[in-house]
């Protein structure tokens, strides 16, 4: 299928919005979307939801012979697969400009920075080391692909473990599962694509662009890097020009990113060992709620609303109460309904009735208008100031650990709205979302 | 489901039909096959059993039924064929017997003559525009189909601007067409939608309950403050505020309303509107 076209309308919005400093779900600039993994009952098999973005990983390993000039090298290959359901515009053979630059940033992102330790996957010299592949599938794409699959592919990798194998003179023992536990692979570092989208010739910067934010960007720059701060790989496409502060300043970003999103992983990946230990419940199937209406998740961040804080003071002190004003919605004709101010006509005469409703209509609402914003100045702000009152998904939701990297704290605001209402304790709570109950 | 466990296994293979009347707003499976009122008379002991003394002949009188969506006459029974709640409507004014459809949900629209949908122009050839409507195939649209519109006085139609259009042919065979005039030739608020404004997806079925007649939502929607918005039947919305911010909130409002009680709703409404 044709990819659905982006209309003027929404580029011309995204474009403000994002000037503005406001994104569609209400994040902040550098702020990263949740973070969600869970793990199969298989080891090396895990599933990281990026919002809605949602990768599937799964590590397998075999023992084959090496490269002729790596005689003592275990071999690494990776996959990442664009599945049909991840969107409507993949079809079979069709996305393969995509494909292979993904392909290209995760095999420079996990094999370049050598991260796995090859030498560990030797078992006999010139003749049998592991083979170990790694599959990513991308299930949904809602943006930040690449972010997402690097995430899978290092915890998939953390979380396999390899069969047992020992070496006695000449004879070589693989040890089945039963017989001895499995080795987990040997990991020195654990690299994670951070991506910035660059807008307006590089004036705007966003951190995890969702798949509308990407759909209008210029540019886009991919940082690897690990939590010791090294950089494993740097790619910029789209063209665009970069300063070097500029990119000096994303590193830094991606540094403090990959660090939370490191710590996010390795809870995730103590906690499922835990379970396994303690010899409780696993898998996919634990991890999804009960009685939850899971085809139609909703992610939603509170939206921030700091800048309308002043103006809403401005408001509040020169306007006086406002009358009581119910809008009636003015139907047309049946499925077509006006609710405000009317647009231009550019087709010419309206009929003189019609003519002067619109004109009613508009003075009507202006005069309201005043007495409206104030409302609305100090209402937006209230949604923001308050999450845990405000639950735009369900809220019937048991006590669960949400893992994601913390958020910069917002303002506290010191007025109007009423002093119950502080952010900062109240951040945790209002991300409860996700049951991550088994893969913990 | 809770509703569910009532229905007798054998009725879900198809074995036994059921009355329309006994599983009015309950979920039905496609594949099982409704009685109409009519027919329940001598069918065994399936939700009938009873044989309604008519005292008179006038009762008897069926009318047409209209098969709505979701539904599909076999033989002289309905079909269902999606899943979801079987509805029913009486007749207005005694004529017919009323309509049965299946209230679905789903995300994927497919045109269907005389909806009212928000395209997108994707290409100008010649006389025709190119209307992406989230279906199968584009909708065509020719540049005379707008009020006023002249071989000389040509539209300003744009590619990338949004449409509100409604279908004159839909169906499987053809490429859909849609229009922008209605049959008198007036606009009626059809026609390019504005250049600001927030277009967006959501599910068909939120798009409807938005659309029934006295929606609370939008009533409360419009206590807020002034705004515009366009509802196309194929998911899209389209919405205006005054500022980006109110824009993005009802945005994220009408959204987050499918997922929300009708309690969970008034509370945030109610809080939006105090402050």
């Amino acid at each position: 299928m044709k990819e659905t076209p982006l209309s003027n309308c929404e580029r011309r919005f995204l474009l403000r919005a994002i000037e503005e400093k406001k994104r569609l779900d209400g994040r902040q600039t550098y702020d990263y979307r949740n973070i969600k993994i869970s793990f199969g009952t298989d080891y090396g098999c895990c599933i990281v939801e990026l919002g809605k973005t949602r990768v599937l990983g799964q590590v397998s390993c075999e023992l084959v012979s090496p490269k002729l000039n790596r005689a003592t090298e275990g071999i690494l290959f990776f996959n990442l697969e664009l599945s049909q359901m991840a969107a409507p515009a993949f079809e079979p053979g069709r996305q393969s400009d995509l494909l292979v630059k993904l392909n290209r940033l995760l095999e420079r992102c996990l094999r370049n920075s050598k991260c796995i330790d090859t030498e560990s996957l030797c078992v006999v010299a010139g003749e049998k080391v592991w083979q170990i592949r790694v599959d990513l599938h991308l299930l949904n794409h809602d943006g930040n692909i690449i972010d997402a699959a690097s995430i899978a592919a290092i915890v998939a990798l953390c979380h396999f473990r390899r069969p047992d194998v020992s070496v006695q003179g000449d004879e070589v023992t693989l040890y089945t599962l039963e017989e001895r536990d499995p080795v987990p692979l040997s990991i020195h570092h654990m690299p994670i694509c951070v991506s910035f989208a660059f807008f307006q010739q590089g004036t705007y910067l966003l951190v995890d662009p969702s798949e509308r934010e990407e759909r209008v960007m210029d540019g886009l720059l991919v940082i690897a890097m690990n939590k010791h701060r090294e950089i494993c790989t740097i790619q910029s496409s789209g063209g665009i020009m970069l300063l070097k502060d500029q990119v000096l300043r994303c590193s830094k970003i991606a540094g403090v990113k990959v660090v939370e999103i490191t710590e996010l992983i390795q809870k995730a990946l103590e906690n499922d060992q835990k379970v396994r230990k303690e010899g409780g419940k696993f898998g996919f199937v634990e991890s999804m709620a009960n009685q939850r209406i899971t085809a139609f998740k909703m992610e939603k961040a509170p939206i921030d609303t700091s800048d309308v804080e002043e103006k809403a003071e401005e408001i509040i002190s020169e306007a006086e109460p406002p009358s009581e004003v119910v809008s009636k919605p003015v139907l047309w004709t049946p499925g077509t309904a006006q609710i405000g101010e009317g647009i231009e006509n550019s087709w010419g005469h309206l009929e003189d009735s019609e003519k002067e409703d619109e004109d009613e209509g508009g003075s009507d609402e202006a005069i309201i208008l005043d007495g409206m914003k104030m409302d609305t100045g100090v209402e937006v702000s209230n949604i923001g100031s308050q999450d845990a009152p405000i639950v735009l998904s369900d809220s019937e939701e048991e006590e669960m650990i949400i893992l994601e990297p913390d958020k910069n704290p917002k303002k506290i605001r010191t007025q109007t709205i009423s002093a119950t209402q502080v952010k900062a304790p109240s951040k945790k709570p209002v991300k409860k979302r996700k049951k991550k109950r088994a893969a913990n | 489901m809770a509703e569910a466990a009532g229905v007798p296994a054998e009725s879900l293979a198809g074995c036994r039909a059921r009355a329309a009347r006994t599983v009015l707003d309950q979920v039905v499976l496609p594949g099982e096959e409704l009685l109409l009122p009519d027919q329940e008379d001598g069918d065994g002991p399936g939700g009938a059993g009873e044989r309604p003394l008519r005292l008179n002949a006038a009762a008897r009188s069926r009318g047409r039924v209209v098969c709505g969506p979701g539904l599909r006459r076999c033989g002289d029974r309905l079909l269902v064929t999606k899943c979801g709640r079987l509805r029913h409507k009486e007749p207005g004014s005694g004529s017919g017997g009323g309509v049965y459809w299946v209230d679905s949900q789903q995300k994927r629209y497919v045109p269907v003559k005389g909806d009212h949908v928000i395209g997108i122009v994707t290409a100008k050839s010649g006389d025709i525009f190119k209307v992406d409507v989230g279906g199968s195939e584009p909708a065509s649209l020719s540049y005379l189909a707008f009020e006023g519109a002249t071989k000389r006085n040509r539209p300003n139609v744009q590619v990338g601007d949004l449409i509100y259009g409604q279908f004159v042919v839909a169906n499987k065979d053809m490429e859909p067409e849609m229009v922008c005039i209605d049959s008198c030739g007036r606009a009626n608020g059809m026609g390019v939608i504005g250049q600001d404004g927030l277009l967006f997806k959501v599910t068909l079925g939120l798009i409807r309950k938005l659309l029934a007649p006295d929606c609370e939502i939008l009533q409360e929607v419009g206590k807020l403050y002034p705004l515009e918005i366009v509802f196309g039947m194929n998911g899209r919305i389209w919405v205006k505020a005054k500022t980006i911010q109110q824009t993005l909130i009802l945005a994220n409002i009408l959204e987050a309303c499918e997922h929300m009680t009708a309690d969970q709703r008034k509370q945030i409404f109610s809080r939006l509107a105090e402050s």
